[in-house]
């Protein structure tokens, strides 16, 4: 076999074990979604959105939990933005690149990789004791809301860092201080960018189990939380909850749940590329 | 109108010889010394042209005077640098006032990804002016002081982004006239344009002398010799010969300056 040969049969080995890995990922998911629902798409009414739990497998609902999780993105979007945006466009905008802002950086980038359930127990510790928040929707947001600002700040310094140096040179030599610079220029330019790096850390949070655990969010609430002090479910906590039950129509009812849950952030993301495409075009 | 007339139309301080005065002037970033102790004058209502081999320091150089190397990383200056006898790197001198006094345009146009009349707006907006009408007469005035009118006249809210390179880059002389500026630092302004964009920013230039102070940087050297009055040498961060453009073109002091435009290095 002359090289050539050799180096096209090399090339074709290649392709089919790159193919092999593109599809083991897609399989797998599809797999599972595909037998999620064969058991729980038949369980899907309205019913079963609008009814409150019970302890009658056919009878329960994900009420408590769907307004549970609604809550808690709500919240957790109204503290996580404003802080997430603030820090990046410090960061980005005006600290000056010395060892503490480094150090920052760095730190930053640590905090996305630390285990959810760590996140839960200082929010335990800071604001379902200290602060004296219980364990309410408003503790709960708050936890969440520590963990996905990482995620927050780093898409948004990215979004940021996309925007041309020439656009910033352009606002600054028209006398343009940096608040307007920041506020009527780079916003405006990065907002797709920003917004995508949002959605993706929320459909993250709502997806989270551990650390409300540990803060003390209910398996069963009999009423859908009314104010932020309530106490509250969440999606995969109820879903978590049925799943661990003996009687086969609660493993139906999880399968149901899983949908619906999927459904979110299937949407959330969805939503996300579509601002992602959209903003890139912006500057092409 | 009278020669008298028009000067106090316009500015009374460009009555002044020296617009723009550089008194030993060094650069730092970090450790490197980029400009390395320049003393200079620069003319009201002319035409000045800075050259010389790319990283000779020129366009720190021109950055200074409305300081847009403030926020570059490890920047540091010594000397002065004085505009109508005011060193602008005081304390309590407003940059954001004096950039205000100072238009840039610069290498690659570089339009902000907004309409047409955003564009030509934004300064004075900047400023707070609300006022819609004069947004608009100021806007058209700027786009007719640079030719620019008659071509965008019907899309002022389309998307700059659209236009061609060297309509882009006459809409950010536009849009550097719009705030009204005496001084007009340009760093190499038509690099990035064809010859026929580069011919139509040139014939603007000799056209805006009469009212503003100009300063160009260019690595053309047949460009600086059409438009300006004057030309700087500079070389390794030192300004090594300035005079008269037809001067020095023809007949430079400095070996140096000849082997450089006779095209022997740079």
């Amino acid at each position: 076999m002359n090289r050539i040969k050799k180096n096209r049969l090399k090339d074709q080995i290649f392709k089919a074990w790159g193919i092999f890995c593109t599809l083991l990922g897609i399989v797998l998911l599809a797999i599972f979604i595909g037998s999620i629902l064969v058991d729980g798409i038949q369980r899907i009414d309205w019913d079963f959105i609008t009814n409150l739990p019970s302890r009658k497998a056919e009878r329960a609902g994900i009420y408590t939990a769907l307004m549970g999780s609604v809550w808690i993105l709500v919240l957790t979007t109204i503290i996580a933005l404003p802080v997430g945006i603030g820090a990046a466009i410090y960061l980005e905008e005006y600290a000056n690149k010395s060892k503490l802002s480094s150090l920052l950086e760095i730190n930053i980038s640590n905090l996305a990789g630390v285990p959810s359930i760590i996140y839960g127990l200082l929010g335990l510790e800071i604001f379902v004791r200290v602060i004296q928040m219980g364990s309410s929707v408003l503790a709960g947001s708050f936890t969440l809301a520590l963990l996905i600002l990482p995620i927050v700040i780093v898409s948004t310094r990215e979004a940021l860092k996309a925007v041309p140096k020439s656009i910033r040179d352009a606002s600054y030599a028209l006398g343009a201080s940096k608040w307007q610079t920041v506020s009527r220029q780079l916003l405006p330019a990065s907002s797709g960018g920003i917004l995508t790096g949002i959605i993706l850390a929320l459909s993250r949070a709502v997806g989270e189990t551990a650390p409300l655990i540990v803060i003390g969010a209910l398996a069963y609430v009999p009423f859908a939380p009314s104010s932020p002090m309530d106490e509250f479910s969440v999606l995969p906590i109820q879903i978590f909850n049925w799943i661990s039950r003996p009687q086969h129509g609660f493993e139906v009812n999880a399968a149901a749940g899983i949908i619906i849950l999927l459904l979110i952030t299937f949407v959330m993301n969805g939503i996300a590329v579509y601002f992602r495409n959209k903003w890139q075009k912006k500057f092409k | 109108m009278s020669k008298e007339k028009k000067d106090t139309v316009i500015d009374k301080s460009i009555k002044r010889k020296h617009k723009l005065q550089a008194k030993g002037v060094k650069v730092f970033y970090n450790d490197f010394m980029a400009i390395k102790g320049i003393d200079m004058n620069i003319r009201a209502n002319k035409v000045t042209a800075f050259i010389g081999p790319s990283g000779c320091g020129k366009s720190t150089f021109l950055r200074l005077f409305d300081r847009m190397n403030d926020y570059v990383d490890g920047f540091r200056m010594e000397g002065e640098i004085l505009i109508d006898g005011e060193n602008i790197y005081k304390k309590k001198v407003n940059v954001e006032q004096l950039r205000k006094q100072v238009g840039m345009v610069f290498q690659k146009p570089n339009p902000f990804p907004k309409s047409i009349f955003e564009n030509v707006a934004y300064g004075l907006k900047i400023q707070g002016i609300k006022d819609k009408k004069f947004l608009q007469e100021k806007v058209v005035a700027s786009l007719k002081q640079v030719a620019l009118w008659d071509e965008v006249k019907d899309d002022l809210h389309k998307s700059a982004l659209a236009l061609s390179g060297g309509q882009q880059q006459r809409l950010c002389i536009a849009r550097a006239l719009a705030v009204e500026p005496s001084i007009i630092l340009m760093d190499e302004p038509t690099s990035a344009l064809d010859p026929l964009s580069t011919a139509k920013i040139e014939e603007l230039i000799y056209e805006l002398k009469e009212k503003y102070t100009i300063v160009i940087v260019t690595h053309n050297m047949q460009q600086a010799g059409r438009v300006s009055d004057y030309t700087a040498f500079f070389y390794l961060g030192e300004l090594i010969e300035y005079d008269k453009s037809k001067k020095l073109f023809t007949n430079p002091e400095k070996q140096q300056t000849e082997n450089y435009i006779t095209g022997r290095f740079g």
